[in-house]
């Protein structure tokens, strides 16, 4: 049934310009010119019922969760469970115990690093990420070699940004504990096979976490059909707040890890003797936790089901589609990142001219985008460059922006001859 | 437009397209490494000090036009300056980026520094143009490696 929803949903084209009229922060002028921004895999904009569910939340509901008698305290936490299931319903996860909030998909992948780490990893063991990830899915895992003796292995890419699926197929095996992939790489936009990587691994018995900061904002994601053991992603880069994210788990897998962090809400009893741990998902989310986030996040969730993410991935594919000829149309412009299956998101140079230096004359057209290493440090060594500048395309992108973005390309010629 | 013109000036664009002592020294008296994590700008500095003066100075690498413009236009300025001109060109030129006084109150030698002028208006790029005066602070003062940050 949902596929058939899903085709349906996409074959409706979403009216962006009309979308736009739901952020706020799109309305204003920059540098003197309407606001181009084309950054959404750094973070997305707001739109207004995310700002009014937060301030509703603070000015009639706030209070600490759980425990609570009080009245205030009972609407914070229905208000905070209820996000909890709306969550549980957009990535479709079989139990709202799965999901854990988090500070973002940062905070997720260091969980399973320190928690599933501790348990299942030691001297001589394996983890295998990929070639493409972001530095927050290299970098806890390099963490945990260094404390366990155990070794990361790295499926290798192509030029076009694929992974190699047959060296990846022979890297799984007796002594590997996870495999830990990006869904789509914010660098180059690759949309990895993680089907057949959960596959692969799971024929051999080794759980996958997959990291879908890049993939949940813009494109339908069931965590079931999928397979996967664990799923990272963030609020702020699915138009909703900052700080706030979601680690979905396996309910055994998490029932087996350790908790992460001690505090408050994670604990059933404690004496100086002896504590027990509270169950899932408390036990993962020790102290305070950010409600007013979770709340906005399910907000922004609602949104973007009322729109149908299905439709979304389609606008956004149609918008890769338009802006990929254009801007390969400029003399001396080369995008890095041209896999089989990618997301709206071009990393390029153009001539010699320096990211930086591209960055800031789009500024002053009123454009925003990213340029720099965009956190993948690997990737830009891969292709023996320093930097990439990248647009970045989200929801409420149209092909004016594209064309603002193109004649933006056309003044830096000017500036640079 | 017109702040845009003012940062990315003809001699800007010169010194990015052809910078000047773009090498490195054979037997440097002082040498440092600049870096900026952030961007990925990355300089090689090296510098021949004899009695208080800088005799030779030339430097390598790789970033925006900018800091590459900034490292050329610095080299040239150096060439030929005691240590205590080097010094207050330093200051100089982080006063005219960074203060509200205005380039021609500065005291002492200012050389071709007042072509990096314009970046002032552009915050997030003032890293940029002081990375390479920070390493050449760096190997004079013996340390050889220098990062910043935005």
């Amino acid at each position: 049934m949902r596929d058939i929803k899903r085709d349906i949903e996409a074959e409706t084209p979403l009216d962006a310009e009309a979308l736009r009229a739901d952020f706020p922060v799109l309305g204003q002028q920059v540098n003197g010119k309407p606001l181009v921004y084309l950054d959404n895999a750094a973070s997305t904009q707001k739109p207004r019922v995310v700002i009014d569910r937060l301030k509703r939340y603070y000015e009639t509901e706030n209070a600490n969760v759980h425990r609570g008698v009080h009245v205030l305290s009972q609407r914070a936490t229905d208000a905070f469970e209820g996000a909890r299931e709306t969550v549980r319903g957009f990535i479709n996860a079989s139990d709202s115990k799965e999901i854990i909030f988090v500070r973002g998909a940062t905070e997720a992948i260091n969980l399973v690093a320190w928690s599933f780490g501790q348990k299942y990893v030691n001297k001589d063991d394996e983890i295998v990420i990929s070639a493409m990830e972001h530095h927050s899915n290299i970098v806890p895992w390099q963490m945990l070699c260094e404390r366990t003796g155990a070794h990361l292995r790295v499926i290798p890419m192509n030029r076009d940004g694929e992974l190699d699926m047959d060296v990846y197929a022979d890297m799984l095996g007796s002594r590997t504990r996870l495999v830990a992939v990006g869904h789509v790489s914010n660098a180059l936009g690759t949309v990895n096979p993680v089907a057949e990587i959960i596959d692969k691994a799971h024929r051999k018995n080794i759980p996958v976490l997959v990291d879908g900061a890049q993939s949940v904002p813009h494109m339908p994601v069931d965590v079931q059909e999928m397979d996967c053991d664990f799923f990272a992603f963030s609020g702020h880069k699915m138009y909703g707040p900052t700080g706030i994210g979601v680690l979905y788990g396996r309910a055994e897998l998490l029932d087996a890890m350790p908790p992460y962090q001690g505090g408050g809400d994670m604990i059933r009893s404690v004496t100086f003797k002896k504590t027990t741990f509270n169950t899932l998902p408390y036990k993962f989310e020790a102290g305070t936790p950010h409600i007013a986030g979770a709340v906005g996040l399910a907000a922004a969730v609602e949104y973007l089901t009322g729109i149908g993410m299905a439709r979304i991935a389609a606008h956004e594919s149609s918008l890769l589609e338009y802006a990929t000829p254009r801007l390969l149309e400029l003399d001396g412009l080369s995008i890095y990142g041209n896999a089989g299956n990618k997301a709206a998101v071009i990393s390029f140079l153009f001539g010699d001219v320096h990211p930086h230096d591209i960055g800031t004359i789009l500024d002053q057209a009123g454009i925003a985008i990213r340029t720099g290493h965009h956190c993948a440090q690997p990737v830009m060594d891969f292709y023996s460059i320093p930097a990439t500048a990248r647009a970045s395309f989200g929801l409420y992108n149209t092909r004016g922006d594209v064309d603002r973005l193109v004649e933006g390309l056309n003044e830096i010629k000017e500036v640079f001859g | 437009m017109s702040e845009l013109k003012q940062l990315y000036q003809e001699m800007i664009l010169d010194h990015n397209k052809n910078p000047r002592n773009f090498k490195v020294l054979d037997h440097p008296t002082h040498k440092a490494e600049g870096y900026n994590p952030m961007c990925g700008d990355h300089y090689d500095l090296s510098l021949q000090v004899e009695d208080g003066k800088i005799v030779d100075v030339g430097f390598e690498g790789a970033g925006c036009a900018i800091s590459k413009s900034s490292a050329s236009i610095m080299t040239t300025c150096l060439k030929g300056s005691t240590l205590e001109e080097a010094n207050q060109m330093f200051e100089n030129f982080h006063r005219m980026l960074t203060e509200e006084t205005s380039p021609g109150e500065l005291p002492g030698k200012m050389c071709k520094i007042v072509a990096l002028q314009g970046v002032k208006a552009f915050p997030t790029r003032i890293k940029c143009a002081t990375l390479v005066w920070h390493t050449m602070k760096s190997a004079l003062e013996g340390k050889e490696e220098v990062t910043t940050e935005e």
